[in-house]
């Protein structure tokens, strides 16, 4: 009886259409994988390509996951479309009252699993790179208040304060290990810089280090992410990366007295922005 | 009965328990420790009580059935309130709390006074089976 | 007034269709009319269509609020509004759509009115708790509307209120408070709703609907609820807390005192990540009824959909902090990991909705436009999620506008779902069809209005924009994507009128439904549009997930993959 139904042909196709899925997705992959592992000639896919170590391999990880983004999601996309064209109603009888193919479903629960596998993996590789400490050259201690930046150099009796649109500009040095102990002296705020390709919060009674070694000298804009009261869309401010020398010149030029030191690492918030003009941004950040 | 849906509560809560001992030995967070815990409890609490009950009663209700027919559900559903002001007096009630926390301690007056009505009418509404 | 109950059999019927005649038809019911008739009403068909119409006009509500939002940002200096109202309005946008459309339409609206219908029952099982959700529900609406007229303007911390932000300090006044309050307002209001889907769904089946005979939509309301009744004392208990340290002296989340400001954000996200699966869920299960209909076939994977279901639910249970990862003080790798475990049972479901249309008949309704629209926008939005499972790529897209186009991708989508309940379901609960012609249009204006918004926002935010910034750096190229992003904005705006417009429209020209216009198969079809008072005057035998289909097309059953159809097509099968 079953010989004769139209119907029961489906369950090869149905086979050789996953073989040719996955087979298809395999070469793909393969084709794919060497060129991510070669991380040249792939389209940055929007992001930075990072001024640090930890930033360049996170831009190679934003590379790998848009890679299988498009591939995985570009494919189940164009699959939609497909079904939305292939089966549009044609005629009044009803279809294969299909509802389950225990196979299929297991391969595309299993195929998943293993990709989410893969990204983690990637991903702790990375994370581990980007969350190391080594020991560093340079320390700064960055306090977010509202609203702007304290940098001082501890030891070296340099503060560089600054609020909202005065864009106080944390110098640092080309190619050493430089720490960066962040804490907040009020609300949450963020310490984000797009191009080093990271981000922090600024916690109330809570400290934040991570160290970044840099690889490229320049200006690099840098603002609060985190929502932190009224002129949180101001609070901007700057790194400028700069060779050794230069740095150890710009830190002779800009020590102050011990005593100085200490009264601007206390300096309160409202002692910094009291009778300061806040005016909204006008500079010009470049074009990516 | 119940046999099921308390395989489901149980799931949940024997579920959030491993995540918990993970988190907790792997993490040694407090809060989030403690909120998981708190998960694995709101799991088993009813789906323990269901499973109590299913072994107690030990029967399958027409809907646990997959052969029962319409008729076996025959008879008295149960009671259903059809109209009743209370949960609007009560929500009121609730609403000039929440207004007292917001306005001054002076509105938890008619605050609780619509609340303990809404009480005190509402238990009386499904003793008698009517309205007040 | 307390109606008890009677089920009839009505197996010796064969009309399809056929209606009995209910002896108890002739008990009066001499209840209230108009307002009182309104005010005391507990039946749940009355509570959903409260629930819904709400929460439509606080959809427009937080709309409008985006639209100022948008035209702010067209360029990067303006100043339409000041730093401190453009703080207000992001804030009050996300709080309404979040806490005032969303959660409400998701898990009270829609899912009030159809679950009793879809497992057979006369009501919920509490119904006069049902109404108090309700009533809690408006409460917590006039609430967050009468903050807009506290005299320091209404909250400005963001939907998400991180302490100390929040504290009496930074945030002084009524308008913070009345916050608090909606939310402990809507908040009990969702819990017992909660309560009232978990204990319909355990009690009130009609015989022979067994757990793997309910329909998609059913399931995921059953998770939901469990869910609300797991997540949201904990907001509740963190919103006590906050108003305690900004009231009554406290320093739970202060640090000047000891506490701990890190501790709201653990709270608020243990509650916060599975409120985005509890406002999704009932989407997907709106979806998974849609898609089936006009495909011509039953739902592909049905048990797969339950499990993925339930593992989406359990595994919300320990991804929250992965909205923290940048805070420094969470475990990484193990948010990482679930995180991006939920992508799989998501990924399963997406499989099973193009599994249902293969090989299908379909039929381009507005309801099957939205459904397949709502398909491709979570697809899009839970891609880019993956992205943001993984700490060192959400260290440089936290707070960006990477994450506001995530979310609104995801957000949009279930706007686009809510919609094809909205078609679907319109004619069961008002007895009359939408026109399709407004629907076709809304859709396309919905759709690709929604691709217009987000996509720019990827781009800005991988550019380097934040987010909850009310001026932005004067860079060209920034501008025109923020100026194609509020093109998109004003897209969906033109949408919403459409469908405005259609409620109109089919209001003035009236198209009748009938009972089940969609040849649908749920029990919600088998009673008349709208349902009589307790829904069901008569009953069809449940054999399977699709009761009606089965009654009115016993010689299409539901088949695995290799089964072989018994019989011949022309066969009726015999009951």
């Amino acid at each position: 009886m079953h010989s004769d139904n139209p119907q029961s042909g489906s369950h090869v196709k149905t086979g050789v259409v996953r073989k040719f899925i996955t087979s298809r997705r395999a070469a793909l992959l393969a084709v794919i994988a060497p060129l991510v592992l070669a991380g040249c000639q792939l389209p940055t896919f929007g992001a930075y390509h990072g001024i640090t170590k930890g930033g360049s391999q996170t831009f190679k990880l934003w590379q790998g996951f848009s890679v299988i983004a498009v591939i995985i999601g570009g494919g189940t996309f164009l699959l939609i479309l497909w079904v939305v064209f292939r089966y549009r109603h044609r005629s009044d009888a009803i279809p294969r009252q299909t509802q389950y193919n225990v196979p299929l479903e297991v391969l595309y629960t299993i195929v998943p699993i293993l990709v989410v596998i893969g990204l983690f993996a990637a991903t702790v590789v990375v994370e581990n790179q980007v969350l190391s400490e080594p020991t560093p050259k340079a320390t700064v201690n960055v306090t977010a208040f509202q609203w702007g930046w304290k940098f001082v150099y501890p030891g070296q009796n340099v503060v560089v304060v600054g609020q909202t649109t005065q864009d106080p500009t944390m110098v640092v040095p080309l190619g050493e290990n430089v720490k960066m102990n962040l804490r907040s002296s009020d609300v949450v705020h963020g310490f984000y810089v797009p191009e080093l390709n990271f981000s922090r919060f600024a916690q109330p009674g809570l400290l934040n280090t991570f160290t970044f070694n840099f690889d490229k000298l320049g200006v690099f804009k840098g603002q609060c992410t985190q929502l932190c009261g009224l002129y949180h869309s101001l609070m901007y401010f700057k790194i400028q990366v700069v060779t050794k020398t230069q740095y150890q010149a710009w830190l002779k030029a800009n020590a102050l007295s011990p005593a100085q030191a200490v009264a601007a690492a206390n300096a309160s918030a409202n002692q910094i922005n009291a009778g300061i003009p806040v005016k909204p941004a006008q500079t010009s950040y470049g074009v990516n | 009965m119940l046999k099921q849906e308390s395989y489901i509560l149980i799931a949940f809560g024997i579920f959030a328990g491993i995540v918990a001992a993970v988190y907790w030995f792997w993490g040694h967070e407090d809060s989030g420790g403690v909120m998981l815990v708190g998960a694995l409890l709101l799991g088993l609490m009813p789906g323990l009580y269901y499973y109590y009950w299913y072994r107690r009663s030990g029967g399958q209700r027409p809907e646990d059935r997959p052969n029962a027919t319409v008729a076996e559900g025959a008879g008295t559903v149960d009671a259903f309130p059809s109209t009743s002001i209370w949960p609007f007096v009560l929500g009121s009630g609730c609403f000039f709390f929440v207004l007292a926390l917001v306005f001054g301690i002076w509105l938890l007056v008619p605050g609780l006074s619509l609340v303990l009505a809404a009480f005190i009418g509402a238990t009386a509404e499904s003793r008698r089976g009517g309205s007040v | 007034m307390t109606d008890l109950i009677e089920r009839h059999d009505i197996e010796q019927f064969d009309d399809h269709g056929g209606h009995e005649t209910n002896p108890h038809d002739d008990h009066e019911h001499h209840g209230p009319s108009g307002l009182l008739k309104w005010l005391t009403s507990t039946d749940h068909k009355v509570i959903g269509i409260n629930y819904t119409v709400t929460s439509i006009v606080m959809l427009v509500v937080g709309g409008a609020l985006a639209e100022i939002i948008r035209a702010q940002l067209v360029s990067p200096t303006s100043t339409l509004v000041s730093f401190a109202q453009y703080n207000q309005l992001f804030t009050m946008h996300g709080s309404i759509m979040i806490y005032l459309f969303a959660g409400p339409f998701a898990f009270a609206g829609l899912a009030n009115y159809l679950v009793p219908l879809q497992v057979g029952a006369p009501d919920m099982a509490f119904p006069r708790l049902n109404a108090l959700s309700y009533w809690l529900y408006l409460s917590g609406v006039i609430t967050m509307v009468l903050s807009f007229f506290a005299t320091g303007g209404p909250a400005a911390f963001g939907w998400v209120g991180y302490a100390p932000l929040t504290s009496a300090v930074n945030a002084p006044g009524v308008g913070p408070d009345l916050w608090i309050g909606a939310l402990l307002l809507t908040g009990f209001s969702a819990i017992f709703s909660g309560v009232n889907l978990v204990a319909t769904i355990f009690y009130l089946r009609a015989p022979g609907m067994t757990l793997f005979r309910m329909p998609i939509f059913t399931w995921n309301m059953l998770v939901t609820g469990i869910l609300i009744l797991l997540a949201f004392p904990v907001l509740t208990a963190a919103l006590v807390m906050l108003y305690c340290d900004r009231h009554f002296g406290t320093h739970i989340f202060e640090v000047q005192g000891g506490g701990v400001p890190l501790l709201w954000q653990h709270m608020f996200w243990f509650w916060g990540h599975p409120e985005v699966y509890i406002l999704a869920l009932p989407f997907f299960g709106m979806v998974s009824e849609v898609i089936p209909v006009f495909s011509k076939k039953p739902m592909f994977g049905y048990k797969g959909m339950v499990f993925a279901t339930l593992t989406i639910a359990a595994l919300s249970l320990g991804v929250w902090a992965h909205h923290m990862f940048t805070s420094g003080a969470v475990l990484l790798p193990f948010f990482s990991i679930m995180s991006l475990l939920i992508a799989v049972p998501t990924g399963i479901k997406i499989f099973n909705w193009i599994g249902t249309m293969w090989k299908g008949q379909i039929q381009y309704t507005s309801a099957m436009l939205f459904s397949i629209g709502f398909v491709i926008t979570f697809l899009i939005g839970g891609i880019t999620g993956i992205f943001l499972a993984s700490p060192p790529l959400d260290f440089f897209t936290h707070d960006t506008y990477f994450v506001v186009a995530h979310f609104h991708s995801v957000v949009m989508a279930l706007v686009i779902g809510a919609m094809a309940g909205i078609y679907f379901w319109g004619p069961k609960i008002t007895g009359y069809k939408l026109h399709e012609g407004w629907g076709k249009a809304q859709f396309w204006f919905l759709f690709l209005g929604t691709q217009v918004f987000t996509f720019p926002g990827y781009w800005l935010g991988l550019k380097g924009m934040a987010r909850r910034m009310a001026v932005y750096p004067n860079n060209p190229s920034w501008q025109t994507l923020n100026d194609w992003s509020t093109v998109g904005a004003i897209m969906i705006g033109i949408s919403t009128l459409f469908l405005i417009i259609n409620f109109i429209v089919s209001w003035r020209k009236p198209i009748p439904a009938g009972d089940n216009p969609w040849d649908a198969s749920g029990l919600e079809w088998f009673t008349s549009s709208p349902p009589p008072h307790h829904n069901f005057l008569s009953l069809p035998p449940i054999r399977s997930e699709r009761p009606t289909w089965d009654y009115h097309h016993p010689e299409h059953p539901a088949l695995g993959h290799g089964d072989h159809v018994s019989g011949h097509a022309e066969e009726k099968v015999s009951n």
